[in-house]
């Protein structure tokens, strides 16, 4: 059923769409529809997961149905994903809470995409896997909220990220087809966890290189980017010079050569 | 202009009139005005693109005004403590803080360094666009050689002004392009180490190039930009206007308006409307936002930096270059992946600045040419102009690898060597296709006139057959269609005073072949007359 699914999806993305509608129209809200395409029988589980060990259970049936096939039935990784032995919890959440696993297809890089759980199966997961081998936690509420020194972090970053993510936070390209993303529309709590636990090319940052007051700080900065506009006016995306440039040509030379037209025109 | 040579006499009484006689008294002004005055202008949009150059250099000179009121050229570190919060206690250069000043305290300072720069693209974009109206239409053959020489000195000017302020407000992309000009000095062999020593006043970044850059920013390249746009309005004066081939229009005048009134009237509201277009741009859209890069540090550098558009083919060559090739002789290195991509530019620059000289040596034309080629008529130097702008688009696109990687989700390395291909098979592709273009457009224009344009009806003859009717093509279309020249190859090679066929004159023939063996002539009278007795012989309906 899964799979059927998804073929018709691939074909043609109006099939989906027409899937998505009817499927709302007929369980009466989106939830359904996305978990029923990650995991048909956990939506029920998950309801009743209250106490810590329930949880590790259910984050085990879930991961057992969904990333076993990758990473093995006990964390231990096979050809095709790696050991999760010691990951942590911060990087189940990162992973999972960007849409980037389960991995759809092998590529150069695991895309974000749209998310596949729900935040409680997320939590279970990442229960589950931070009780097989520890490793970096989800981060405290408290080093979320942006109310670090903005001018500190702007300062770590430019050191520290810029040579990948561009100083604007813009994104950039890395060699044989990576990349790091564009991060205007992440959340503070997976910036954090990007960090302890340097999902794929991007290095870690421990606490001995940035403690979680510099975290923190960092995060303040890209908030505050992100919450304020341009004071220039249209940012064309903070690509920098070359989208000025093509700007430049295409409206602005544009409009004058229409001007000139129009001027020369008049006359006859 | 109220007053006339004979004024004198008769008093005048208005305000204006005294004035103009006052000035006129001391200066004789009138012959001025009247010469110029009567300069007769043609009307083509495409004539106006100097004009557009000309105009965002008056904003550049209004807007750099004002900035010079606030901007500090100096590297003196200070502490920041202005408006914007995510810098507010950093360490950076007074320059830095300055920019930063004027964009967030000083009224209006943000708009005036957005049309500022703005209008610096826009300047090197109109003057990129009126060469290559110039050099298509081939309106650099004599008498005008000098005044394009001028006007690709301008460009360069233009290029050279836009560097160096964009290197002033000491931010950390303008920074990293310093950089790359540091890197550039140091590779040119024996001398470079020196040669950059002495412009960065020691080790790079050292504390006085932005005081160094500031002085040629707003003094030495202004005053050389002014200083050329005088000679090269003067020769536009001198030489007279072209104009596009057309009923009337012949070598020997100039059909178009006087500059006095009318085209001073259009002229003038132009520049207002480039000035309109540039102050709207430059309110409603960012550029250049110094405070998002940071103060300049050389540790940092930051993915996604390029430069400004015009630097960009430079930058894009030196991302082309295969890595690592370099060698070491007699204990100097020679950085070739540094030296070649600027040799590449220099090049394309120089072979840009002497191109009219080589054409009319390569064709023998010594004629003097009032009358623009439509660029299909000169086959060989359209194909020409379109490969060297597919050489420079491409190292243009190269500046923005990585863009184009992240965007359209390809490996950044895949796009570099697909660049690599098409910086030498793009030129040549397009070369021959444009000239396969022009020549096709030249065979249609022949057709054209000859058989007239087809009218779509169909008509049936006394005898049965069916013919198209082919309507003819007014006078006017005709003259537009025929006034060009072809001419044939220069085929003998004259042996000079001692009977030698030098080699020089071999090659000269050889080149001159190329340009021209590919023609299509223009329709001559005697065919005309034959080619019209087709739609004539016709039934009338
Ligand atoms: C199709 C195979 C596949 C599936 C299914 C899959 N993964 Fe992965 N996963 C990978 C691969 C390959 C990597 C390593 C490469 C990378 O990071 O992109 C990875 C990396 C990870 C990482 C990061 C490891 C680290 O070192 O930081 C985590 C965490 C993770 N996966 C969790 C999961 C979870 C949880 C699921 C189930 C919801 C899952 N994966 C499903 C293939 C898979
Ligand atoms: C060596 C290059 C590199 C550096 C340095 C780097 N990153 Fe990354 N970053 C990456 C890559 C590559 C990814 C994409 C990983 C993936 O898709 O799993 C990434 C992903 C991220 C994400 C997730 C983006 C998303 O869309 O979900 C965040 C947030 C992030 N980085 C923040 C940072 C911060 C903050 C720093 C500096 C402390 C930093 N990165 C330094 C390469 C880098
Ligand atoms: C002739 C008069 C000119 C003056 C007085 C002048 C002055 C200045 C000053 C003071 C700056 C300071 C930087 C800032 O505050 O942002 C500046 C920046 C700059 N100038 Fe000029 N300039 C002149 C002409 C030009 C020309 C002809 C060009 C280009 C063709 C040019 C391009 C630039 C650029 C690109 C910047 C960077 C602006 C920014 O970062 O936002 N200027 N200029």
């Amino acid at each position: 059923m899964k799979r059927t699914a998804k073929k018709t999806g691939r074909r043609s993305p109006l099939a989906s769409v027409a899937l998505l509608g009817i499927g709302l129209l007929f369980t009466g809200g989106a939830y359904v529809v996305v978990s029923q395409t990650a995991n048909a029988t956990s939506a029920s589980a998950s309801a009743s997961a209250s106490t810590a060990s329930d949880l590790v259970d259910e984050g085990q049936k879930l991961f057992s149905a969904n990333c076993a096939t990758c990473h093995g039935t006990s964390l231990e990784g096979t050809g095709s994903g790696p050991s999760l032995v010691g990951v942590g919890a911060a990087a189940v959440s990162f992973q999972v809470g960007t849409g980037r696993m389960p991995m759809a297809n092998q590529g150069a890089q695991a895309p974000a995409k749209a998310v596949q759980f729900t935040d409680e199966q997320i939590s279970a997961l990442a229960a589950y896997v931070a009780a097989n081998g520890g490793g970096p936690e989800i981060p405290d509420e408290s080093l979320l909220q942006g109310n670090g020194d903005a001018a500190h972090g702007a300062e770590l970053f430019r050191t520290n990220c810029a040579m990948c993510h561009n100083v604007s936070g813009a994104g950039g390209a890395l060699t044989e087809g990576k990349y790091a993303p564009a991060l205007n529309t992440v959340t503070p709590q997976h910036i954090y966890e990007a960090m302890v636990t340097g999902p794929q090319n991007m290095p870690v940052f421990s606490d001995t290189n940035l403690t979680s007051t510099d975290k923190q700080d960092i995060i303040t900065y890209l908030l505050y980017v992100r919450e304020n506009a341009s004071p220039g006016g249209i940012d064309l995306g903070n690509l920098g010079p070359v989208a000025e440039g093509l700007f430049l040509w295409i409206f602005g030379l544009g409009i004058i050569v229409a001007f000139t037209v129009w001027l020369a025109s008049k006359s006859n | 202009m109220t007053t006339t040579e004979s004024a004198p006499a008769a008093a005048p009484r208005t305000f204006i009139g005294k004035a103009s006689n006052y000035l006129e008294e001391r200066s004789g002004i009138s012959v001025a005005v009247k010469e110029f005055g009567r300069k007769v202008f043609p009307d083509h949009w495409s004539f106006m693109l100097g004009e557009v150059a000309l105009y965002s250099f008056v904003v550049l000179v209004l807007s750099g005004t004002f900035l010079t009121l606030f901007f500090q050229p100096s590297m003196a570190e200070v502490e920041y403590h202005g408006s914007y919060a995510p810098l507010s206690g950093m360490h950076m250069s007074a320059a830095y803080a300055s920019t930063l000043h004027i964009s967030f305290e000083v009224r209006g300072g943000l708009l005036m360094r957005q049309v500022h720069h703005w209008a610096a693209l826009m300047f090197v974009a109109a003057a990129g666009l009126h060469m290559l109206r110039i050099f298509f239409t081939g309106a650099f053959r004599k008498p005008r050689e000098l005044n394009w020489v001028v006007g690709f000195t301008l460009f360069v000017l233009g290029m050279a002004a836009g560097f160096t302020g964009y290197s002033l407000p000491d931010d950390l992309l303008s920074g990293n392009g310093l950089r790359i000009i540091d890197g550039v000095l140091k590779a040119i062999p024996i001398v470079g180490t020196w040669l950059s020593f002495l412009m960065f006043g020691g080790e790079f970044p050292g504390s006085v190039i932005i005081s160094r850059l500031y002085m040629a920013h707003i003094m030495l390249i202004p005053a050389l930009i002014i200083a050329m746009i005088g000679l090269h309005l003067l020769m536009v004066v001198l030489h007279k206007h072209t104009q596009y081939p057309g009923p009337g229009r012949t070598n020997n005048n100039v059909v178009g308006y006087p500059l006095l009134p009318v085209y001073a009237g259009k002229a003038g509201g132009f520049f207002f409307i480039v000035f309109g277009v540039l102050v709207a741009i430059g309110s409603l859209v960012t550029i250049n936002p110094i405070w998002a890069y940071g103060p300049y540090d050389p540790s940092p550098v930051s993915a996604g930096t390029q430069p400004d558009w015009y630097i960009g083919p430079v930058d894009g060559a030196l991302r082309l270059v295969p890595p690592h090739i370099e060698s070491v002789i007699f204990g100097w290195t020679f950085s070739w992946n540094i030296l070649i991509p600027s040799l590449i530019f220099g090049i394309v620059l120089i072979s840009v600045a002497i191109y009219p000289f080589v054409e009319a040596w390569v064709t023998g034309d010594r004629r003097e040419h009032h009358v623009l080629d439509r660029p299909r008529n000169a086959p060989t130097r359209t194909a020409i102009g379109a490969a060297l702008m597919t050489a420079y688009s491409v190292m243009w696109a190269a500046a923005s690898g990585d863009l184009m990687a992240t965007h359209f989700h390809v490996d950044v390395f895949l796009v570099t060597h697909v660049l690599q291909v098409l910086l030498f098979v793009g030129p040549v592709v397009a070369y021959f296709i444009t000239k396969r273009i022009c020549l096709g457009l030249q065979k249609k224009d022949r057709e054209i006139v000859l058989h007239g344009i087809e009218s779509g009806e169909i008509v049936r003859l006394a005898s049965g057959e069916y013919v198209e009717v082919h309507k003819p093509i007014d006078e006017y279309e005709r003259w537009r269609l025929v006034d060009f020249t072809s001419y044939a190859p220069i085929e003998r090679t004259h042996p000079n005073a001692d009977g030698k066929i030098t080699f020089g004159s071999r090659m000269r023939a050889a080149l001159s072949r190329w340009f021209y063996e590919d023609r299509i002539s223009p329709v001559k009278p005697s065919e005309l007359t034959s080619g019209h007795e087709q739609p004539e012989s016709l039934p009338d309906n």
